[in-house]
């Protein structure tokens, strides 16, 4: 571990938090013109080149507003949950690789924050820890809409926790067939290359549907976007667990819920589309511009993801907190299971043969 | 004192965070503090399976802690269960409260 | 020495979070401290090669058994004084004398370097041997092991039943709201009349007890 080491570690620990930041001042911006445009107005269009810097201008204005600490509060819980709410989903990205590991002078750099060889279990793991801002700051705030919010929203988030899992399981499993069994992000894109038959791309998503599938629905709702945004749902809770927050905590729920967005979306990009697999055309185009086609192969996969998010979120109605919770565990829990034990069988019989042969 | 960190340098550790443990349970009264007790100890004492294990040179430590954290898991869920459901006839979470047999 | 440093952060962070688990007095405040303490247990783990038991215990302590004790903590209340009387005579005094030789013994330990008794067999075979990863747990956890495994996945699903179980009951919802919490007159007077039913002593709300199950037969 020398100097230089040290360097690209440093490197591509802030190209992670650079663009884990740019890109969620692009999605805010993203949501508004997708959703407008869907509900047939122009959306923001003010702030700069077509209301690009509406973002930036909404954050310098909860810079400066008052941060208000009401008297009932518990002052230490309330201002340690917003820095609960933003470490995790900084951290959630840091293990998607984001580009093809290149060659410097003889260094192999990862284009990954860092390559865990137990990179799904972190995922799961910082996922979990998104639940503690919620409850600390639900019950910090001292009264009754924050608690009651923080209360279902907590229950909301452990339950499709368990379907995200249980869906990971599968893929994992399957991709294991594939390149030999690794949690570690970078391998399960590895095993993703090549296509079936010269056109079809070897992604995840063609033989585990069903895993795709439910995964989708269950980082909608880890993340409480719509329709399962009942637990910040203006009309019901006043806000949430977020009721007694203003100016910079407030933004820092904000960013913590777009990054989330942003990281889950990049998750299912890579562990089921493919990741950074794509057409690089190697020879035919210059150097550099094949070293960035994975990144940009990256970015159009979860573009595509976040779209999906924004489009469920202006078309869909809210759910009700108890339809919520069924879908949850009646639904999603039992398919994942099912799916998990119907990927097994096909799986062992591919590997070992029918059990009654031989 | 040489300044390699060696697994007894971890089980020192672990020594004092067991310590610490059994002094809550044998001081605080609130239930729920004392369960919180119970799971340092139980941290502690997976800190020195594991650094045991590395001492040792095999993976049955980690087999251990796996083990452990599952059961210990396992208890929490009951033993919460339990204080709620003698929260709901007592209005208290104090254990000496709880040392009459009646009601 | 980077391992020293983590270790030495680590170490402080824990006793830290283990110290403000038992002189705390508030239990959200103990909880905190606990779950410091896991974190750090955590990094610990990770710096002695074991990623796979590092990663679990993340995931199954710090974010789904201390959610759990949030949950009840939010439930119970956490403003009940609690009762100083003592069982065995002199008993805290003697906790502290016990609990401080304990830590006087393992601080002595420290400063005299006795604690290379165990020492670190370091080389490349053996951190190779140890290094926790998943595939490298899988291959002992399914062979030598798997009873072990079978019988815990039987005790989680026993103990998921025993909790579900204990914790509910068969009377509607409404009749369970306390209807006045026993508040001293002098807390009654400060709050004023006609706080909510829900709100437990010292003006945390609490939860009726039955929150979170939803409609019955639901």
């Amino acid at each position: 571990m020398d100097g230089v080491d040290i360097l690209i570690v440093v490197g591509r620990v802030l190209a992670v938090f650079v663009l884990l930041l740019v890109t969620t001042i692009f999605n805010v911006w993203l949501e508004r013109k997708t959703i407008a445009d869907m509900q047939n107005r122009v959306g923001p269009d003010r702030a700069g080149p077509f209301g690009l810097l509406q973002t930036v201008a909404d954050g310098l204005k909860l810079f400066f507003k008052e941060q208000i600490n009401p008297s009932k509060v518990e002052y230490g819980m309330f201002v340690l949950a917003p820095f609960l709410a933003v470490i995790p989903a900084l951290l959630l990205f840091m293990v998607v690789p984001f580009g093809r590991p290149f060659t410097i002078g003889g260094r192999e750099v990862l284009l990954q924050g860092a390559d865990l060889n137990v990179g799904v279990l972190f995922i799961l793991a910082m996922s979990s820890l998104a639940v503690y801002a919620v409850v600390l700051a639900g019950w910090s705030s001292g009264s009754k809409y924050p608690l009651l919010g923080a209360v279902r929203a907590t229950a909301q988030a452990i339950s499709y926790e368990a379907a995200i899992g249980l869906s990971i399981v599968s893929v994992v499993m399957f991709s294991s067939t594939r390149a030999g069994g690794t949690l570690s992000l970078a391998g399960i894109v590895e095993s993703q290359a090549g296509t079936y038959l010269g056109f079809l791309p070897r992604w995840n998503l063609f033989p585990q549907v069903v895993a795709f599938v439910i995964f989708f629905l269950a980082i909608i709702a880890e993340t409480n976007r719509a329709p399962f945004d009942l637990v910040e749902a203006e009309q019901e809770l006043v806000g949430g667990f977020h009721t007694e927050y203003s100016g910079m905590r407030f933004a820092m729920y904000q960013l913590a819920e777009y990054m989330n967005i942003f990281s889950m979306s990049a998750i299912c990009a890579t562990l089921f589309l493919g990741g950074w697999n794509g057409p690089t055309f190697d020879g035919q185009i210059p150097a550099w511009v094949s070293a960035v086609l994975p990144t940009v192969w990256l970015l159009i996969k979860t573009y595509a993801v976040i779209f999906a998010f924004f489009w469920i979120r202006a078309t869909m109605p809210r759910l009700r907190y108890d339809q919520l919770m069924q879908i949850g565990w009646k639904r999603l829990i039992p398919a994942a299971l099912v799916w998990l034990i119907l990927s097994t069988v096909a799986i062992s019989v591919r590997q070992f043969g029918l059990p009654w042969s031989a | 004192m040489s300044l390699v960190v060696t697994p007894g340098w971890y089980m020192t550790l672990a020594a004092l965070l067991f310590a610490i443990g059994a002094l809550g349970i044998l001081i605080r009264r609130n239930a729920l503090v004392m369960f919180m007790c119970i799971e340092l100890m139980l941290n502690a004492v997976n800190l020195t399976f594991v650094a045991a294990g590395r001492a040792l040179g095999n993976l049955d430590g980690q087999m251990a802690v796996f083990f452990v954290l599952v059961v210990a898991a396992a208890e929490v869920v009951v033993g919460l269960a339990i204080i709620v459901a003698i929260f709901r006839r007592r209005e208290s979470a104090s254990v000496d409260e709880l040392s009459e047999m009646a009601g | 020495m980077v391992e020293l440093i983590v270790f030495a952060l680590m170490a402080a962070a824990s006793l830290a979070g283990g110290v403000t688990v038992i002189r705390a007095r508030n239990p959200v405040y103990s909880a905190m401290g606990l779950l410091a303490t896991l974190f750090s247990m955590a990094v610990l783990y990770v710096l002695q090669l074991a990623h796979f038991v590092a990663a679990v215990q993340v995931i199954v302590y710090a974010g789904a058994v201390m959610t759990l004790f949030l949950f009840v903590i939010m439930l119970i209340g956490v403003d009940k004084d609690e009762n100083t009387a003592e069982t065995i005579p002199h008993q805290r005094r003697l906790a502290m004398a016990i609990g401080l030789i304990a830590i006087g013994l393992g601080t002595a330990l420290v400063a005299r370097g006795r604690f290379s008794w165990v020492p670190l067999v370091d080389t490349p075979a053996s951190a190779a041997e140890t290094n926790g990863t998943v595939q490298a747990l899988a291959e002992p956890m399914f062979t030598d092991w798997v009873l072990a495994f079978e019988a815990t996945a039987l005790l989680l699903t026993v103990a998921a039943a025993g909790a579900i179980a204990l914790a509910s009951t068969r009377k509607p919802i409404i009749s369970r709201v306390p209807s006045s919490p026993a508040v001293s007159p002098s807390r009654r007077a400060e709050r004023g009349v006609g706080g909510s039913g829900q709100e437990g002593r010292g003006g945390h709300p609490v939860l009726p007890p039955a929150a979170g199950d939803t409609r019955a037969g639901s």
